[in-house]
């Protein structure tokens, strides 16, 4: 099992520890420290996917974050993710990766063939070809489109992982552990101020583990090292390694990635995957570096073609030789750092540098080793389908637009640099809109939106001595304003290499009659002809230039491709790069898992479930719960094989011939206390309530100010100044909203309090014509007779030993009461009712009971109550006084209030008083109408009425009841019925509410 | 996420409010005439301003004090917060 590319002693990775792994099937191994890519690069493995449009075969084209083609399809620890960036996921024991995008195998995809049919797939293919005959889109086009398109597969099994979230508050958040970053965080963690270090890769110190400098006769590692170390031992500090600060929100938040545990073999049970960090700084520091960009040319997609600072890294970090015959292809010194780390491992690169002889200290350190330097050459294009063979290299003329002379040299990998981009994401996420800086050719922070300060070379300081000093300059300032410290710190001395001017050179010219394809952005086959076609096609913004042509699109948002394909765009129009604007940079900087968004609020972490006092008794026998809003509820009580259907007609009926109980804990409860509390309660509700005595009840509707109905309930006159208002449970929150609105804001001078103790009261409704049979045995002690307990009446008592409130009030229409005990007390309360109830013939009901013994009364809830319906429409105008202000008043005297046609409640019954009139359905005149058939209103709330033993419906219908004994249609096109209906009287039993006061 | 002064509290997260509307918008007394055009005013008629806009929010998951908060609706910049009882210029 020989490794033939990896190095003897170079690198950081543990070479003490092998990791099996495989890839497409093959068993191989890489050692502790390896990312995916460098363990197959080591074993001489470059062609790892296929393109995205041409299915053209992919290698690595760099080592970290800015990978535009090496995405794979990993699985481990039991489950399968798509898209993983194999230049940053960490080699773990028993990993399986496999390429995407290639069927049915990397090595032979017949996708491919879309690569010889190229001239057939130009930019803007899709827009043209797929837009005719319309009717082909949905059955033919799209499905088509869909499977062609995208890279990895999705699992469709349910994460098993664990993710969390963090929130976290720090005076100075640095993004990047480089040597700028580094300097920051330390300079201020000096000054005592609190702070975070985050850096995306799995070690700390950036380019300092790479470059050749040193630092107060330190290596740059050995730098770095030695102040990781001083940090983590500071108590104000806190340095997280993988992790990624993808975002930059408003008001100074940050937003972190951090892969937990990915790279663990094993964890605990409770250590999660990966956990998201909400981070609110003080001040930020935005250390995010630079990425190398490419020079554009011939077949540049070709596996071999590195970044070269990545085919550094790439021997330096991980002791892997990314080939044994290197062309280095450049246009600037800093590619001359990777050649002579080649020849330092004995292999012989040879450099092609678009410059004219010129010298700088790395040129000649270079020379003075005897490397091969061809000044004014490039390379036109490479050779090899699967793997870089050899290139095609030119002397450039004086112009650079053509060629003096043409060679043919064999390699092996081709390491190409075009300068340095900085990486301006979260400056430009900020806000801060960027300016262009002519110097380095790339678009660098200009003024600051947020508390954001960019550092080193994320601000186009490409040196090591400007980046320390910047670093630690801004660390200390900005820190020292935030702690009013200042501690001297001493700037360390630095040795490093000088570079010389860069070449402003990005796409090489193809010699007559050569026409291979030039790719400026790799991930979304984006190439020079297509930027071509659509500047020839008209389109001039940036933007529209990005969207036809997908430049700088997908995952890995264009950092290689973006400034090239402004240059192009900037050459062809004749317009210098600033003019043409950079597009958006948006969150998050790199993918991340959904999992990670979405945290613990998974399954029953989703939102808080509320439960009953009373819940345990109801799931012992038998509920089926219905969630209303976070509240559990009874639907049903289920015996034996019952339906929901006959579970709720069974319940509702015993309701109307014995007595039955229901669980009303959930209603919303509010105490009302204070001197003007009547008053208050005046101008909310839409009734009189000024003259209701103490121990009274009383109905009561409120709007909003446009006059819609808000909320209905009953409120309570509990003493003189105290009162006990109930909501829906719906409704609740908005209620307390509402009345602390009108209170603190509108009308400070009344002296009310309110708060809520829905969860401070556990309830229970008795009703039924046995419900006083039944109360008067619950509490033998009290009168409970129609004169002392009036409908409508109050009383506190003793129930059983405990103090509890009992309203005569009723939901269902029957003669009934609710009793309310401390929540502490809801579960002995309901025991003691089933027990004494027995003889009554007591059973419990759930919602669904509850909602049909409404309907049928032709009592409004929920459903009729739609933020539509002012109180004419529902029947409910008796309930509105003439003589007084309330809130919401005068809207109702709106003309389209008033009109007769409007739609108000009318109760309908099916024709054949069989069939189920869905909720929904809409009302018409004619069920063959064409359409669009008029619609007369529609059907608010269904059930089976107990009482007459047929199906009745409430609906909301235009002229209300002036349609009363008239025949139309309910139609539901969602189910597929049409059902004759007539309208009657949506009160169906007990139109004179004789029983409520029986 | 906006970072909100709530001037019982302090700083806290926006998750923590909810929003209210312009702040400036005065209910017509109770009890008292009113034209239709006011009514109408102040039931639906709202600026919306691009910069400055004073606005109510209420502190939910907090004191549930409803409070005024100065924002610039383009930046989200937050000027100044205060009490209801306390004018913001």
């Amino acid at each position: 099992m020989s490794q033939p590319f990896r190095l003897n002693k170079e690198g950081l990775i543990n070479r003490n520890k092998k990791i099996s792994f495989t890839f497409n099937g093959k068993k191989l191994f890489g050692y502790e420290g390896d990312t995916i890519a460098s363990a197959l690069i080591a074993n001489g493995i470059h062609l790892v996917g296929r393109s995205f449009k041409y299915h053209r075969p992919r290698g690595f084209f760099g080592a970290g974050v800015e990978e535009p083609n090496a995405k794979l399809q990993v699985e481990f620890n039991g489950h399968s993710e798509p898209n993983v960036n194999a230049t940053e996921m960490e080699l773990v024991e028993g990993l399986s990766a496999t390429s995407q995008n290639c069927w049915p195998s990397v090595n032979f995809d017949i996708g491919a063939i879309n690569n010889f049919l190229k001239m057939f797939f130009p930019a803007g293919f899709y827009y043209k070809t797929f837009m005719w005959p319309k009717s082909f889109w949905y059955k033919i086009y799209e499905p088509f489109i869909r499977k062609a398109a995208g890279l990895g597969v999705a699992s469709i099994e349910k994460d098993k992982e664990r993710y969390e979230h963090k929130f976290e508050y720090c005076d100075l958040l640095v993004t990047g552990s480089g040597p700028s970053g580094l300097a920051s965080a330390y300079a201020a963690a000096k000054n005592g101020a609190k702070v975070i270090l985050a850096e995306d890769k799995p070690r700390f110190g950036g380019t300092l583990l790479t470059d050749d400098v040193s630092i107060d006769n330190l290596s740059g590692k050995d730098w770095a090292e030695k102040i990781i170390s001083e940090l983590k031992s500071m108590p104000n500090v806190t340095v997280k390694n993988r992790s990624q600060v993808f975002g930059y929100y408003d008001h100074n938040m940050l937003v972190m990635f951090e892969r937990v545990s990915d790279h663990l073999e094993k964890k605990s049970k409770f250590t999660p995957r990966q956990r998201l960090w909400y981070i609110r700084a003080k001040e930020t520091i935005l250390s995010t570096g630079s990425i190398e960009r490419p020079i554009v040319f011939g077949n540049n997609d070709t596996p071999g073609i590195f970044l070269s600072a990545a085919a550094k890294e790439y021997m330096k970090v991980y002791g892997v030789l990314v080939g044994k015959k290197p062309l280095i292809f450049t246009n600037n010194d800093s590619a001359y750092e990777t050649a002579l780390e080649f020849k330092k491992n004995n292999v012989e690169p040879i450099i092609l540098d678009t410059r004219e002889e010129h010298s700088s200290e790395l040129i000649d350190e270079a020379k003075s080793k005897g490397i091969d330097i061809r000044f004014s050459h490039g390379v036109i294009v490479a050779n090899g389908y699967k793997k870089v063979k050899s290139a095609k290299i030119g002397k450039l003329n004086k112009d650079k637009n053509s060629f003096e002379k043409i060679e043919t040299v064999d390699c092996d990998c081709i390491c190409v640099s075009g300068f340095w981009t900085p990486s301006v994401h979260l400056a430009s996420q900020s806000g801060n809109k960027l300016k262009y800086e002519e110097k380095i050719d790339a678009f660098i922070p200009d003024k600051k939106k947020q508390h954001e300060t960019s550092v080193g070379a994320a601000n186009g300081s490409f040196t090591l001595e400007e980046s320390l000093k910047n670093g630690f300059e801004n660390g200390s300032n900005l820190s020292a304003k935030i702690t009013d410290t200042k501690a001297e710190i001493a700037i360390p001395n630095v040795n490093e290499k000088k570079y010389g001017a860069h070449d402003k050179f990005w796409c090489m010219p193809l010699p007559k009659n050569e026409n291979p394809k030039r790719f400026v952005d790799f991930q979304n086959d984006v190439s020079v002809s297509d930027i071509e076609i659509a500047l020839r096609e008209g389109y001039r913004s940036i933007e529209h230039v990005k969207r036809y042509t997908t430049l700088g699109m997908a995952t890995d948002q264009g950092r290689t491709s973006n400034l090239n394909g402004l240059q192009l765009v900037s050459n062809i129009e004749n317009k210098i790069v600033p003019e043409v604007g950079h597009t958006t940079f948006r969150p998050p900087f790199t993918p991340i898992t959904i999992g990670t968004i979405v945290g613990r609020e998974v399954g029953m972490e989703y939102m808080p479930t509320r439960k009953t006092p009373m819940h345990e008794w109801h799931e012992k026998n038998n509920a089926v719960f219905v969630d209303a809003g976070a509240w559990k509820r009874p639907r049903y009580y289920k015996q034996g094989n019952e339906t929901l259907f006959e579970a709720s007609k069974r319940e509702a009926k015993n309701v109307r011939e014995n007595v039955g109980i229901c669980d009303v804990t959930t209603l919303g409860k509010i105490d009302i206390k204070g001197p003007d509390a009547a008053e208050f309660l005046n101008r909310v509700y839409t009734n009189a309530w000024m003259k209701l005595p103490v121990g009274k009840a009383r109905y009561g509707l409120m709007l909003r100010e446009d006059g819609i109905v808000m909320d209905d309930g009953t409120t309570t006159r509990i003493s003189e100044n105290h009162y006990h208002m109930t909501t829906t449970t719906a409704q609740a929150a908005n209620v307390l909203s509402h009345l602390e609105y009108y209170l603190q804001i509108v009308w400070p001078e009344l002296n009310v309090n309110v708060v809520s103790t829905t969860e401070q009261w556990a309830g229970a409704a008795i009703a039924g014509p046995k419900s006083r049979d039944m109360l008067s045995k619950l509490y033998p002690d009290l009168d409970v007779s129609n004169d002392a307990l009036p409908f409508m009446g109050y009383k506190e008592a003793d129930f059983f030993g405990v103090p509890s409130r009992i309203f005569r009030i009723s939901f269902s229409g029957e003669l009934a009461y609710e009793i309310n005990v401390k929540s502490d007390h809801g579960m002995f309360m309901w025991e003691k009712m089933m027990e004494v109830g027995k003889e009554f013939g007591n059973q419990p009901y759930g919602t669904e009971a509850l909602s049909t013994l409404r309907i049928e009364m032709g009592h409004v809830a929920g459903p009729e109550l739609d933020g539509r319906t002012i109180p004419s429409d529902v029947s409910l105008n008796g309930l509105v006084s003439k003589k007084k202000d309330f809130i919401g008043k005068n809207s109702l005297g709106r003309e389209a209030f008033n009109v007769e046609s409007r739609q108000k409640i009318v109760g309908l019954i099916p024709i054949d008083r069989k069939s189920s009139i869905p909720e929904g359905s809409h009302i018409v005149q004619d069920q063959n109408a064409k359409l669009p058939n008029p619609k007369l209103g529609h059907v608010s709330s269904s059930c089976w009425s107990v009482e007459n033993n047929n199906p009745f419906s409430l609906a909301i219908m235009k002229d209300g009841k002036n349609m009363i004994g008239k025949k139309f249609f309910a139609v539901s096109p969602l189910k597929n019925k049409s059902i004759e209906v007539e309208v009657i009287s949506s009160h169906y039993v007990d139109p004179e509410g004789k029983r409520v006061r029986s | 996420m906006l970072y909100i002064k709530c001037p019982y509290c302090g700083l806290r997260a926006q998750k923590e409010f909810s929003y209210g509307g312009d702040a400036t918008v005065k209910r017509p007394n109770i009890n008292e005439e009113v034209s239709s055009e006011d009514w109408d005013n102040f039931v639906y008629m709202r600026k919306s301003p691009r910069g400055k806009h004073i606005e109510l929010w209420q502190h939910i998951a907090g004191c549930r004090q409803w409070i005024k908060v100065q924002r610039d609706t383009a930046t989200h910049e937050i000027f100044q917060t205060a009490k209801v009882t306390e004018e913001i210029r």
